[in-house]
């Protein structure tokens, strides 16, 4: 093989560079109950985030967790929680209160089969539960998907940059394969990211601290979600949706060979970089295949997606039994929009991707 | 409905009792003879008193203490029900040089947060819990509460709590005096004005300990609802008197400061 | 030296599989290259079976889980059944001799068929099975040099084993050797 000369990489799970993401962010608290396939994120932090002169708390439980994170994002410092699956849906109280206050936090779901206790295998199926909020009320969370370690870790700045520009929960969303894949990232900041000191100052208008901070007269401040009187919560929840609109514009995606592609097919996370895989090899043999790889699951894409898939036809390729595929199909209108599911809990290779996606080539 | 401005002396009158600064001057939503009114007045003066209410946050629970922080002039934050200990370990861990107390009714903290009550105390989380027990859920209506007495009638008991289907009232100061990291833990009542006073020192103790950075400080009030057990004002004190002291003892069941003072140090009680 | 290569690592847990695929990995990056460890556990963990892949590109990796590998390196018998069928055509296998028969290694199939507990026996220390093993897949590959795999010992070995480095280095040695004397 040839060599190349490279900066220095340090071989890491996608789970520790989570970690370093989140302590390279910037991170001041970390809350969390441990759940496999995720124990390397506390377990590092544990050790790291005290290093770093930040806080450490093992909780009883994913629900003291959360709420301690809504604590802490109360405060407006940089806090993070994780866990998985079933832990994140004990967090769902938690994360819809966030969201009803205007509390900035990141939630990490190295997510597991389902439903129930399921496997610790690789699936997708908490996609609905991450996009559509997975709470009471009408309420949404910024939800990012790396698909490599490197991402892993440029997302942590991403996710802190958004909760704090929004003042709103954060999710990443990976899986069994993108947290224990071990391979080399670069541990440095990603271009124009955010210093902690930045995000901090975005919520200094919103955020509890003893109001002798503001001035010794100064008036009591409160982060609630509680809205009694009539019409105020209608108005809460007018202010939420102009939150979440404007959130269109950080939509995000990663494009493979788009430009002549033939059929676009959509896949995210770790079935996203093995279909990237299928496509090579397909390409190889001459296959006009492209792959649109959505980063932020909400807000979707949708609107770089209609304009890919004009006079394209489209596979939509994810580890559960339908989810994503109702985005999508909402995002292209009339397109005829194929589905291939990968049941949850099974390893796949990128040949397997192969006749389904030539069959949808063939349409 | 009086306003605050009633309250003000008019021409003529003399002003014996004022509010202090740490408790603003609305009028409250709670029911006529409902302790909640003593509890704040208890731990708004422990607040002025200690010249902290410019650095203290409140973490509001759900009951009829949600609306708590309408009435504190600090800063403060609503915590799902039961969960106000684990988001004041959060404003604790981001915080560390802020005062922070949770006041919690005894669904709150004895039902729906009975984990996370537990074991922010168990790790000594530096913060103050008021615990209120009025042997009953009065924002929802006077259904069983985890503090109910066996016999108690309840909209949710309606022939009385019964130990074989139910269980009995939960003491929770004697619980949590058994935690390592509960620095004091106390129970008072607010039935008199004997008691008053000496929950007042109480409040300041559960206080005292987290400005020493001894531990969790935690201080249970024997509280009358009047509405919710259909009595008088004067009829409820009497209830809290004959009926719920006999079951939840007054007293100091556990303060390491003062263990401190007497310069003996248990192994483990940091 | 291949532009593209993967390899299934499989044996008993305990038989330190994570070890030489942690390895490799790193020496690949330490060559520059593109690479991916992906560890699967079985439901059993010390004394059940235990596998990992590992992917070596000069481009970025998409798939980090391959299916039917170009190489394997099986330590017990019933990786040897796991993996052998799904050996994609033309590639290698090393399989451990010492626990294997030989009549279950299927003769179409190139193979460096080596006696890896015995000889990790003979350099000293038993528990040098897999660096004899990866050993022979450097020489029967030759993905990377073996200096660069000895390199990354130091990477990869805590300092509280620092001392057993050398002999590690030797195992992987003798498997190499043996590999290319062999085939």
């Amino acid at each position: 093989m040839s060599r190349k000369q490279m900066p220095k990489r340090i071989l890491v799970k996608g789970n520790e560079a989570l970690a370093y993401g989140a302590v390279d962010a910037g991170l001041q608290c970390y809350f969390a109950y441990p759940i496999t396939p995720q124990n390397e994120v506390p377990e590092m932090l544990s050790a790291l985030l005290p290093e770093h002169g930040g806080a450490f708390v093992q909780a009883e439980s994913e629900v003291g967790a959360v709420n301690m994170l809504l604590g802490a994002g109360a405060c407006g410092v940089l806090a993070m929680t994780s866990s998985s699956s079933c832990g994140i849906s004990l967090m769902q109280e938690g994360i819809s209160y966030m969201a009803g206050s205007h509390i900035p936090g990141v939630i990490v779901n190295m997510s597991r089969g389902g439903p129930g206790l399921g496997d610790i295998g690789p699936s997708q199926g908490d996609y609905f539960q991450a996009v559509k909020g997975g709470g009471h009320g009408d309420h949404r969370n910024l939800v990012l998907a790396p698909s490599t370690a490197q991402e892993c870790y440029d997302f942590m700045f991403m996710a802190f940059a958004l909760a704090f520009a929004y003042r709103n929960p954060v999710m990443i969303l990976g899986d069994a394969i993108v947290g224990q894949i071990k391979e080399p990232i670069r541990r440095t900041a990603p271009e124009g990211a955010s210093t902690p000191e930045h995000l901090r100052s975005l919520v200094q208008d919103l955020r509890i601290e003893g109001y002798g901070a503001r001035g010794e007269n100064a008036p009591p401040r409160l982060l609630k979600s509680v809205y009694l009187a009539e019409g105020a919560l209608a108005q809460r929840n007018r202010l939420l949706q102009q939150k979440y609109a404007a959130m269109r514009k950080d939509a995000r995606y990663a494009g493979e060979e788009l430009d002549d592609a033939e059929l676009v097919v959509v896949a995210f996370g770790s079935i996203g970089r093995i279909t990237s895989s299928a496509i090579r090899g397909l390409r190889k043999e001459g296959r006009k295949i492209g792959l649109f790889r959505p980063i932020t699951l909400y807000p979707f894409p949708g609107e770089a997606l209609r304009i890919h898939a004009r006079g394209r036809r489209i596979l939509v390729i994810e580890q559960n039994i339908g989810q994503m595929v109702e985005d999508v199909r909402l995002a292209v209108g009339g397109c005829d929009v194929a589905w291939h599911g990968i049941m949850p809990g099974l390893f796949i290779g990128a040949n397997e991707l192969v006749e389904p996606i030539l069959q949808a080539l063939k349409g | 409905m009086t306003s605050a401005n009633d309250l003000r002396p008019r021409p003529g009158e003399k002003l014996v009792f004022d509010v202090n600064p740490v408790l603003n001057e609305r009028v409250t939503h709670y029911c006529p003879g409902c302790h909640h009114g003593i509890a704040h007045r208890l731990v708004s003066e422990v607040l002025h008193e200690l010249g902290v209410a410019h650095k203290t946050i409140l973490v509001a629970s759900v009951g009829c203490a949600t609306f708590t922080y309408d009435y504190f002039n600090v800063d403060s934050v609503e915590a799902p029900h039961g969960r106000a200990c684990a988001v004041a370990t959060g404003v604790r861990r981001a915080r560390p040089e802020a005062v922070v107390f949770t006041y919690q009714g005894d669904g709150d903290m004895a039902a729906i947060g009975t984990g996370e009550s537990l074991h922010a105390a168990n790790r000594g989380e530096k913060i103050t819990a008021v615990f209120i027990n009025n042997t009953v859920y009065g924002m929802t209506g006077g259904q069983m509460a985890p503090t109910t007495l066996v016999g108690q009638k309840t909209t949710t008991t309606i022939h009385g709590r019964n130990f074989s289907n139910e269980g009995g009232p939960i003491r929770l100061t004697e619980i949590m005096a058994q935690l390592q990291g509960v620095a004091y833990a106390a129970r008072c009542s607010l039935d008199s004005v004997k008691h008053v006073k000496e929950a007042k020192k109480a409040v300041r103790r559960a206080f005292d300990v987290q400005l020493a950075g001894l531990g969790f400080g935690f201080v249970e009030l024997l509280s009358g609802c009047p509405t919710n057990w259909h009595m008088t004002p004067t009829a409820a004190n009497k209830r809290i008197a004959t009926d719920m002291i006999p079951v939840f003892p007054l007293g100091v069941f556990k303060d390491v400061g003062a263990a401190e003072a007497n310069a003996v140090k248990e192994p483990g009680n940091a | 030296m291949p532009e593209y290569q993967d390899v299934v690592i499989a044996g008993f847990g305990g038989q330190g599989v994570m070890l030489i695929g942690n390895l490799l990995a790193q020496a690949g990056m330490e060559q520059g290259l593109h690479v991916t460890f992906l560890p699967v556990y079985g439901a059993e963990m010390r004394g059940g079976t235990a596998n990992c892949t590992v992917v070596l590109d000069v481009l970025p990796i998409g798939s980090p889980l391959v299916r039917e590998p170009l190489s394997s390196i099986v330590l017990n018998e019933p990786s040897l059944t796991k993996f052998q069928p799904r050996l994609r055509k033309g590639g290698v296998q090393i399989v451990n001799a010492s626990l294997i028969a030989q009549d279950l290694v299927e003769t179409s199939i190139r193979t460096v068929y080596i006696p890896a507990n015995d000889m990790a026996h003979k350099i000293g220390n038993a528990k040098l099975v897999n660096m004899v093993a990866l050993g022979a897949w450097l020489g029967a590959t030759g993905t990377l040099p073996l200096q660069a795999v000895q390199d990354a010992l130091h990477s990869v070995v805590s300092s509280h084993y620092a001392k057993l480095i050398p002999v590690n280095a030797a195992a992987l040695a003798a498997g190499y050797d043996f590999a290319i004397t062999r085939e």
